[in-house]
């Protein structure tokens, strides 16, 4: 009943937010500046075909590679820093340092790098996604409860024992707030990425219609660009929900 | 010696805390022995040592100097040779109650459907039918105490340390829980080594009481308590044993002001 009531504000203010827009829009009269976000919806309507067939999977599978990289990679470093004290000594203060580092004014770098290619934009969705996994998924680790890890040491438990059944579990929460937040920021990574130069891509077709002074263009491949956000944040979701089943909705 | 299960022999311990690792010593030489299904009890003032004893039975820690026999042999690593119930249930709250009653066994390496079967056998014995499915946040404090129990009962060790198990429960479940305990207790023929600072507790339970006397322990005090078995709770209201409390509150008092 709560829940409902809130989305119900959320999603009124939303409404609130676009009628203003509607309207502001409209008497400004300028759309390829400021597209109302009803010529938006026509655009994307008519859009549809090469949006959904053409320019979304380019970006998904940007997307993708770039979240497996970054799991694989993250979860690996948080194990690794989790079991050795030389190896978190080394590698927390480099990984909370790159975040300082501007991915964004780096990525014509990697386009010199790696040329048009998938990876140039696969690198900078790594190096936005791999943050805070590596960080919930170390921190998760370390969280575990010390009075179990003791309990569990009476019983003649061994490290992997340790690792695989208190570790491991203690982590889950913060390893899927993690998640949540990396799945969001790999959208954002995957369409600077394209902006950079692609052949194909969400983000490079709101670039193209930029100098085609076409405003409801611009506009479209990004509401997709944030409804495929919106998605892989529910379908982290969702996993959460089956995973931690023990935790109480309340 | 060869009826003790458990022995320490002038054991010394200090715990070493703060940046320059100083020594706080809460053992001094003690000596003491449990029998063979013994229900013997801890009392002390809080600070005084009581989970410590544990901490050392267990092999959580080991002493400075002195010798602990297990079961009439002298044990240098003790981890994984006794049932421990710590004070809060400690169950894991993402494992189903059959789950976190099967963990000692798949730490022995029992292979699961083994494992389980002898879990849900049990579970109907300790009043756990039909919750083994559930988690530990669906169920009571006496409830996940007797998980938690049964939990330390398949650690497979004759000797049992429970660690004020009943202390946060309300009194009406405590003494249930209370009577519970003793009937498992001779049913499965443990030996039961149970702190608690409820002197009206240890006076229902036990055979032996040993009284800790303060930081540092030099010696402890042994009582052997006037009653017979089976108990029940208006025993505890017999002369003897009444004049046995106040000896024992009027101890722990003074111990605390000092
Ligand atoms: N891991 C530890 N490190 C340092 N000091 C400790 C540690 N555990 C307990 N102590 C200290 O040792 C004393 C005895 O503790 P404990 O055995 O837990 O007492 P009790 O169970 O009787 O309340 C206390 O003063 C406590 O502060
Ligand atoms: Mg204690």
């Amino acid at each position: 009943m709560r829940k409902l009531h809130s989305y119900l504000l959320s999603s009124s203010l939303v409404l609130v937010l676009l009628v203003i827009w509607e309207i502001g829009a409209w008497s400004y009269g300028k759309s390829f500046i400021l597209p109302t976000p009803s010529e938006i919806a026509v655009k994307l309507w008519e859009l549809r075909e090469v949006l959904i067939f053409e320019h979304l999977p380019a970006t998904l599978l940007i997307i993708v590679i770039g979240l497996a990289i970054s799991i694989i990679v993250g979860f690996g470093l948080a194990i690794w820093m989790n079991v050795s004290r030389i190896a978190e000594k080394a590698f927390y203060p480099i990984i909370i340092s790159s975040q300082t580092i501007p991915i964004i004014a780096l990525a014509p770098i990697f386009v010199l790098w790696f040329g048009y290619s998938i990876w140039s934009k696969v690198v900078v969705t790594v190096l936005i996604t791999f943050f805070p996994i590596t960080v919930s998924a170390f921190d998760g680790l370390r969280s575990s409860d010390k009075d179990l890890k003791e309990l569990m040491l009476t019983m003649g438990a061994s490290k992997k024992d340790l690792f695989l059944k208190l570790d491991v579990p203690s982590a889950m929460p913060s390893i899927f707030s993690g998640l949540k937040v990396a799945v969001t920021m790999s959208v954002i990574g995957a369409a600077i990425g394209e902006w950079l130069g692609a052949q194909a891509g969400l983000g490079y077709f709101s670039r193209r219609m930029m100098t085609q002074f076409d405003g409801a263009a611009v506009f479209a491949p990004i509401v997709l660009l944030s409804a495929v956000g919106i998605l892989l944040f529910l379908l982290v979701t969702v996993i959460e929900k089956i995973v931690l089943r023990w935790r109480k909705q309340v | 010696m060869s009826d003790s299960v458990l022995a320490f022999n002038s054991i010394a311990f200090h715990y070493q805390t703060g940046k320059k690792k100083e020594a706080v010593s809460i053992f001094d030489g003690i000596d003491f022995r449990v029998n063979d299904g013994e229900f013997v009890s801890i009392i002390g003032p809080s600070g005084s040592g009581k989970s410590t004893i544990f901490r050392l039975v267990t092999g959580l820690e080991n002493p400075a100097a002195g010798e602990i026999f297990l079961n009439g042999k002298k044990t240098e690593n003790r981890l994984g040779q006794v049932g421990y119930m710590p004070q809060q249930d400690l169950l894991m709250p993402w494992r189903t109650i059959k789950e976190n009653a099967v963990l000692p066994l798949e730490i022995k390496g029992m292979k699961k459907a083994e494992a389980e079967s002898r879990v849900l056998q049990l579970l109907d014995d300790f009043g756990l039918k039909g919750v083994e499915d559930k988690y530990p946040g669906d169920l009571s404090g006496g409830m996940r105490q007797r998980v938690s129990f049964l939990r330390s009962i398949l650690s497979g060790s004759n000797i049992l340390l429970l660690d004020e198990p009943f202390s946060a429960l309300d009194a009406i479940t405590r003494l249930s829980m209370q009577e519970w305990l003793l009937a498992q207790w001779q049913k499965w023929k443990k030996t039961i080594l149970f702190i608690t600072h409820d002197v009206d507790e240890a006076l229902f339970l036990s055979d032996r009481i040993f009284v800790l006397t303060g930081r540092p322990n030099h010696q402890l005090t042994e009582v052997t308590v006037p009653l017979g078995r089976p108990r029940t709770v208006r025993d505890l209201s017999r002369p003897e044993v009444v004049t046995l409390k106040e000896q024992l509150i009027d101890q722990l008092r003074s111990k605390e002001l000092s």
